[in-house]
């Protein structure tokens, strides 16, 4: 569960990123965050797991109220969440099984847990062969599985990504979709900020289309836009 | 989590801390030989000073808690008149022991202490007096009593200990002083070039950083190999000042202490001594060690 209440951010530029924006996303649902280059997307989402601060307004995620929200309990709120981004954040000197392992061992999971859950994951992206091998010795399509694999190794109820296909072909970005769809079926809330209007349009879900900051549009079921219909 | 398999987890977890701390500590080379060597030279001169410190503050505390008076007997006073002598002190306020030292036995001090250059002097060519080496019963009452042995007849002078050595104090004070002020300067040195090695790590390693943050990986889990390598620094630091300062304080020790024989004055005895300089000076090694990588994760972490 996400909630924002008029929520503004200014940039120590006097940039305004988001302006008095307020919305609900509710547990289980799929939300696809659209919007021009420069529109905000990015902080929008950065809020969510307290990456910026927002300047004025109130955000809920699940059970924590981040304007009241300790650094010390951050860490906390950030493993209900999974976090996936357009360039991957894999570490290059780690294999694929150590890339996710590491995501697990540094919230102290027992090394049991970890074995167990990476196995699992890594069945989910259907890249178990793959566990061995250098980030470096994997396509972009199969690095990004992985990035979702480690963002979900720990469960999280929320995962949020900023356009996970932008570095990728359409085919490629399909089959991240059908990954996300699953993960969403499984009962896990999906956030997806992207600039990809074939997704969109293709993989129907709500869509909330920000402009200068604002929400200028929040409808179940949408399109990337209603003026360019086949972008 | 079960108690038992927690306290198997935080084992591991110090364990993959200890591993990655000595493996920055290595990869970093020049700079962790830098800041290494700046924490020796500063604890170097921390134990040296630390030394001289204590020590003056122990004869300090000595020359404080000093009884004696020494009454110099007139050169050619009868064997009867110095036992007359000896029923006056009796008399005296506060007076508790009296011993007898006679010329010969004197220069033996001396001899015991300066060298044979002394020998010469023996026999009618001694230079030195009978003395009655007196003790009260309390520090404060040293001066009352040489004032009224000074008056009895056949006594040429009567001395105590405290006034000169307190003069000598005043100096050592300042040099005190200085030193406190220039090691504490030292240690701020010594911090800031650690803290600077930790960010040459730190930023060697933003990626994993940022992975840990972004994946809910606490504060002081980051923050732990970091600590753990500006103490290890701050420790390997140590270990050329220890060896220096207990090689050095037994030597100045076993000089020192001749000089001193025939005083009421003593050096602290090298053993537990050294043993607890050593044990400071690893502490502060690893505690500046430690504040300087708080100092960059500080400013790392910040959000
Ligand atoms: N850290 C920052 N400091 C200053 N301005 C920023 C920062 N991050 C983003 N901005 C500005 O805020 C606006 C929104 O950016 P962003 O949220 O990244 O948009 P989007 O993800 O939709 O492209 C842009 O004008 C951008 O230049
Ligand atoms: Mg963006």
């Amino acid at each position: 569960m996400i909630e924002f209440k008029n929520v503004t951010k200014k940039y120590a530029n006097d940039i305004t990123a988001t302006d008095n924006i307020s919305v609900k996303i509710k547990t289980g649902e799929f939300v696809y965050v659209v919007g021009p280059s420069g529109a905000g997307k990015s902080t929008f989402i950065k809020m969510m797991y307290r990456e910026e601060v927002p300047t004025s307004g109130e955000i809920k995620v699940n059970k924590y109220e981040l304007e009241n929200i300790k650094s010390r309990e951050v860490p906390y709120l950030r493993r209900e969440l999974g976090i996936v981004f357009q360039d991957f954040k894999l570490l290059p000197r780690l294999t694929i099984f150590e890339n996710i392992a590491y995501a697990l061992q540094v919230i102290e999971k027992t090394p049991e847990e970890v074995t167990e859950r990476v196995n699992r994951v890594l069945e989910l992206v259907n890249l178990v062969d793959k566990k061995n091998n250098f980030p470096t010795e994997l396509s972009g399509g199969e690095q990004q599985r992985i990035a979702i694999a480690r963002a979900i190794a720990n469960q999280p109820s929320i995962l949020i990504a900023d356009e996970p296909t932008g570095n990728l072909d359409p085919e490629t970005a399909e089959e991240i979709m059908d990954i996300l769809e699953r993960i969403n079926q499984g009962g896990t809330t999906v956030v997806m900020a992207t600039h990809n209007s074939y997704i969109v349009n293709e993989y129907k879900h709500r869509v909330i289309e920000i402009n200068s900051g604002r929400i200028i549009r929040d409808e179940e079921g949408g399109v990337y836009s209603n003026e360019k219909a086949n972008v | 989590m079960k108690k038992g398999e927690y306290t198997a987890m935080k084992k591991l977890t110090f364990k993959r801390h200890l591993a990655e701390s000595l493996k920055s500590l290595k990869r970093n080379g020049w700079m962790s030989v830098a800041a290494i060597s700046a924490v020796t030279v500063t604890l170097l001169l921390v134990g040296v000073l630390l030394s001289i410190l204590l020590n003056v503050n122990k004869i300090a505390h000595d020359v404080e808690n000093d009884v004696q008076v020494r009454v110099i007997i007139d050169r050619g006073t009868n064997e009867k008149q110095i036992k007359q002598i000896k029923q006056k002190l009796t008399k005296i306020d506060g007076v508790k022991k009296i011993e007898f030292s006679s010329r010969s036995e004197e220069l033996k001090n001396i001899i015991g202490v300066y060298g044979n250059d002394f020998r010469l002097f023996r026999g009618d060519s001694n230079p030195l007096y009978d003395v009655y080496v007196v003790d009260t019963k309390s520090p404060s009452q040293t001066i009352t009593v040489a004032n009224k042995a000074k008056k009895i007849k056949n006594v040429y002078d009567a001395r105590y200990g405290g006034i000169a050595a307190k003069k000598l104090f005043k100096v050592v004070g300042t040099v005190q002083r200085w030193g406190a002020i220039i090691s504490i300067l030292l240690l701020f040195v010594a911090v800031f070039l650690i803290s600077n090695t930790i960010r040459i790590t730190i930023l060697s390693r933003k990626d994993e950083i940022g992975i840990m943050r972004l994946v809910g990986a606490t504060n002081n889990y980051i923050r732990w190999p970091f600590v753990l390598e500006g103490a290890w620094t701050g420790l390997f630091g140590a270990i050329i000042p220890i060896v220096l300062v207990d090689v050095g304080y037994n030597w100045a020790y076993a000089v020192l202490s001749k000089s001193l024989e025939s005083t009421s004055y003593r050096l602290l005895v090298p053993g537990q001594f050294l043993w607890q300089i050593d044990l400071l000076l690893a502490v502060i090694g690893i505690v500046i060690g430690a504040l300087g990588a708080g100092v960059s994760m500080s400013k790392f972490l910040k959000i």
